[in-house]
């Protein structure tokens, strides 16, 4: 498929902002540079783009140079360094969308408003783009619409959204038709349904309001650490870390100031889980965040929010301040004296990297969201330098509930080594996607026969840096010590192809790489070439064993979790479906590559010479 | 016990410098001895231009840049057993290889050869033409890595490579013992 290759975009002209109001925005933010993220979306959202005397102007109010601004301007996808549309659309490109009718989607809207995706129309109206996964996969296909979702989206609906855009409908009221809502959950629900599927004990089903808080208060801040380890609790985000462990390390030494900040960014494609607790536990999470709060002595907490949940924010501000107004964030919680703590909301701007925690600091910090080198640990020396807890939503969520029930409640629940619930974020071929709370400890078979999905042929677990199994290990169970995941489920039923979905999987590591290690940066694009040679059936055997050497090559030499999870999608079929590539091969006549074509290598230089090869233009004769 | 027939080696410049080639001559008076094992059939060295018979070993310098560059390589492919890439050139492009990074052009080629000989700053080309003799082979898009033409058994880097590291590799091989370098002399910082 070769959508993704857009045409360069039409060059729309735009006068640069007035230098005034870009050093009022600077302003706004204390001309902090920390803020670099915040300053840069107020500008992206008010003028479109961040023209190259923009940049001069933060640089200037922030005592930066140019090329640091730059740095983060160019880093972060949905900042745009030419002028962008004033609707920019965003289609979800995964896998998942693609195998759901992205193709007709993707048609209807180029043909609606006349442009090519990657372009802007020439009177600046509208931006056309793709974007990986937005983490709607359980309603594919789906499109950002500036700051909102639209989901489910079919030729039809594609083509009602293109007429109310160019009728001058604003997107808000397209992605919430009818009654305004009457409060920012309803407006949120509206847009984009939760599918639960299957509410557990701990997060989804029925939660008490502050009980967790209300315990936290009334016990040290090392009971409280203690309870959180004698639970088994292991972060919820894909690396499985033990949670008291962490707010230990966080707790220690000496510090004057320390951060809790939740990781709100799953990029993840596949997963979706942190959107419905976002969207339906959003007191629950901050609970858990003041607990931790308390446990690590923090006053300052941020969340995290990736850029494509942005429709999220009015939800998450509207419940910080009722609890600011409820005396449960801000000073002197719950009236205990010398406790402290509230919380901002840092968004995203669409870097998968950054779900990663030293990027994810970075890009609080107002950097570019490269990882940082470790040790220092972030609870050693993260945020600004300080001890810092990075946390998955999921995971602050299940604190507040173990604090309320107790540590030996969840202890009890899972399976030995993995304790308690986990949200499974279900996608694909499969009669019920959507979310799945349930105990760890069962096979795929059972999650399949759940969600109506037993007649799958291939189950990735964990989204592209996770595992991609076949029927045969369907029986193997979804523990941290057998199939850990973060969360994704993404079902793939007789029909799919596997080399196909690997491709995807690649294109998606090679566009997100943050760059900072060669061997990620260049591998990946190594590894998905070479994958699209075995589609072509121009693989020859031995092509199968430079995959599983380039792959360790990447594993071994990359400093953080994307390049050493970033070939999974090819090791791991390589693991469960050899067969696929085998049939793929042929050896080559001679050690001559069929890969190389030479007809196509000489027709420039033909054309320009204006005469034929007399060696390779077979009946050419002097 | 009869005596054993000399290995035959074959050898060729693409676009390289030659200086890979020199670099062989490194090998000093270690020469003598290897001589003693093998014969030259096609190289430069003896300005022998085809092959008389199949050879053992094939080294090849320099990567692809037009078209002759492939006939000869495919030629050395279909008649040696084991195809050797000496230098950095004939590994991943080399110097020569930095043509690829025009890119950015509606046709990189056409922008290459005329800012090589009509347009750059410090051209004396009188005739005002990109060269277009019909003895010239045909130049390629881009400049290939010998791997990506034809199957390469062994890569020898450096540019140059040293003299030991080419001799110990074809030492060890003409004894059926290469078992990969020793790190000594591939470690260049």
């Amino acid at each position: 498929m070769d959508v993704q290759t857009s045409q360069a975009p039409e060059t729309v002209e735009a006068a640069p902002p007035p230098k005034a109001e870009i050093l009022e925005i600077c302003a706004e933010y204390g001309n902090d540079r920390h803020r670099m993220m915040d300053i840069l979306h107020t500008v992206q959202n008010r003028y479109r783009w961040i023209a190259p005397e923009t940049m001069e102007a933060i640089a200037e109010a922030t005592d930066l140079s140019r090329i640091q601004v730059e740095g983060v301007a160019s880093f972060y996808s949905f900042f745009s360094l030419k002028p962008k549309g004033r609707v920019t659309i965003r289609l979800c490109d995964d896998i998942i969308d693609r195998f759901h009718g992205l193709d007709a989607v993707v048609a209807e809207f180029e043909r609606a408003l006349g442009i090519k995706m990657g372009q802007t129309s020439r009177d600046g109206a509208f931006s056309l783009e793709f974007t990986p996964c937005i983490g709607m996969s359980d309603q594919a296909p789906a499109a950002m619409i500036n700051d909102v979702v639209i989901t489910k989206l079919t030729r039809e609906k594609a083509r009602d959204v293109a007429n109310a855009l160019r009728a001058g409908e604003t997107p808000e009221k397209i992605a919430v038709p009818g009654f305004s809502p009457s409060s920012a959950h309803e407006r949120a629900n509206r847009m984009v349904n939760s599918n639960i599927r299957h509410a557990g004990e701990v997060l989804l089903g029925p939660v008490p309001q502050n009980a967790g808080l209300t315990k936290a208060v009334s016990i040290t801040p090392t009971q409280i650490i203690t309870t959180m380890e004698e639970s088994g609790l292991r972060g919820c985000g894909g690396a499985g870390f033990v949670t008291g462990r962490k707010w230990r390390f966080a707790a220690g030494g000496e510090a004057e100031r320390r951060f809790v900040i939740c990781n709100a960014d799953e990029g993840e494609p596949g997963t979706f889980k942190d959107r419905v607790l976002l969207t339906e536990r959003p007191h629950l999470l901050i609970e858990g965040m003041t607990v931790a709060a308390r446990a690590v002595g923090a006053r300052e907490g941020i969340i995290y929010l990736r850029g494509e949940y942005e429709y999220l924010r009015p939800l998450l501000e509207e419940v910080l301040d009722e609890r600011r107004a409820a005396g449960l964030l801000g000073t002197e919680i719950m009236g205990v004296r010398n406790f402290h703590f509230d919380i901002r909301i840092q968004l995203g701007a669409g870097a998968y990297v950054c779900g990663e925690e030293g990027a994810l600091i970075s890009s609080c910090e107002g950097l570019p969201g490269e990882p940082k080198t470790r040790p220092p640990f972030p609870v050693q020396r993260g945020y600004l330098g300080y001890p810092t807890v990075v946390n998955n939503v999921e995971t602050f969520c299940h604190a507040a509930r173990i604090l309320d029930k107790g540590a030996k409640w969840f202890f009890d629940m899972g399976k030995e080594g993995s304790h308690g619930t986990k949200l499974f974020s279900v996608s694909g071929d499969c009669l019920n996607p959507g979310i799945y709370e349930l105990p760890y400890g069962h096979s795929i078979w059972e999650l399949l026969s759940i969600v109506g999905g037993e007649d799958a042929a291939a189950v990735q677990v964990g989204g592209p840096s996770g595992t991609m199994i076949g029927r045969d290990s369907f029986s193997r169970k979804l523990t941290f010590d057998d199939l850990a995941t973060g969360g994704a489920i993404i079902i793939f039923n007789g029909s799919r192809n596997i080399l196909e979905i690997v491709e995807y999987y690649m294109s998606f590591f090679v566009h997100e790489s943050c760059g900072y290690c060669t061997p990620c940066r260049v591998g990946n694009v190594f590894l998905q070439k070479a994958i699209a040679k075995f589609r072509k059936g121009l693989a020859n055997p031995e092509d199968i064993e430079y995959l599983r050497d380039l792959s360790s090559t990447i594993i071994e030499t990359s400093r953080c979790g994307l390049g050493i999870t970033s070939p999974n999608p090819v090791l791991t079929t390589l693991k469960s479906f050899p067969l696929i590539y085998s049939t793929m091969t042929k050896p080559t006549k001679d050690g001559i590559r069929d890969t190389f074509d030479i007809q196509a290598a000489i027709d420039g230089a033909r054309k320009i010479a204006k005469r034929r090869s007399y060696i390779f233009d077979k009946d050419f004769s002097q | 016990m009869p005596e054993l027939r000399k290995a035959r080696i074959a050898t060729a410049s693409l676009a390289g410098c030659f200086g890979c080639h020199m670099a062989i001559l490194d090998i000093d008076e270690r020469l003598i001895g290897l001589m003693g094992l093998v014969e030259f059939d096609r190289s430069p060295v003896n300005d022998i231009k085809k092959f008389t018979k199949r050879c053992d070993i094939g080294i090849i310098e320099g990567g692809c840049c037009n078209e002759e560059n492939v006939h000869v390589l495919q030629d050395f492919r279909r008649n040696c057993d084991v195809l050797i890439a000496l230098g950095q050139c004939a590994i991943m492009g080399g110097l020569p290889a930095m043509r690829n990074a025009v890119m950015h052009s509606e046709n990189p080629l056409l922008e290459c050869l005329e800012e090589a000989y009509i347009s750059g700053r410090f051209i004396r080309n009188t005739t005002h033409q990109i060269p277009n003799d019909p003895a010239l082979p045909l130049v390629l898009d881009k400049v290939y890595p010998l791997s990506e033409v034809v199957k390469i058994d062994y890569n020898i880097p450096g540019c140059a490579p040293t003299g030991d590291v080419i001799y110990s590799t074809l030492a060890s091989l003409l004894a059926g013992k290469f078992r990969g370098f020793e790190r000594e002399l591939i470690k260049f910082d």
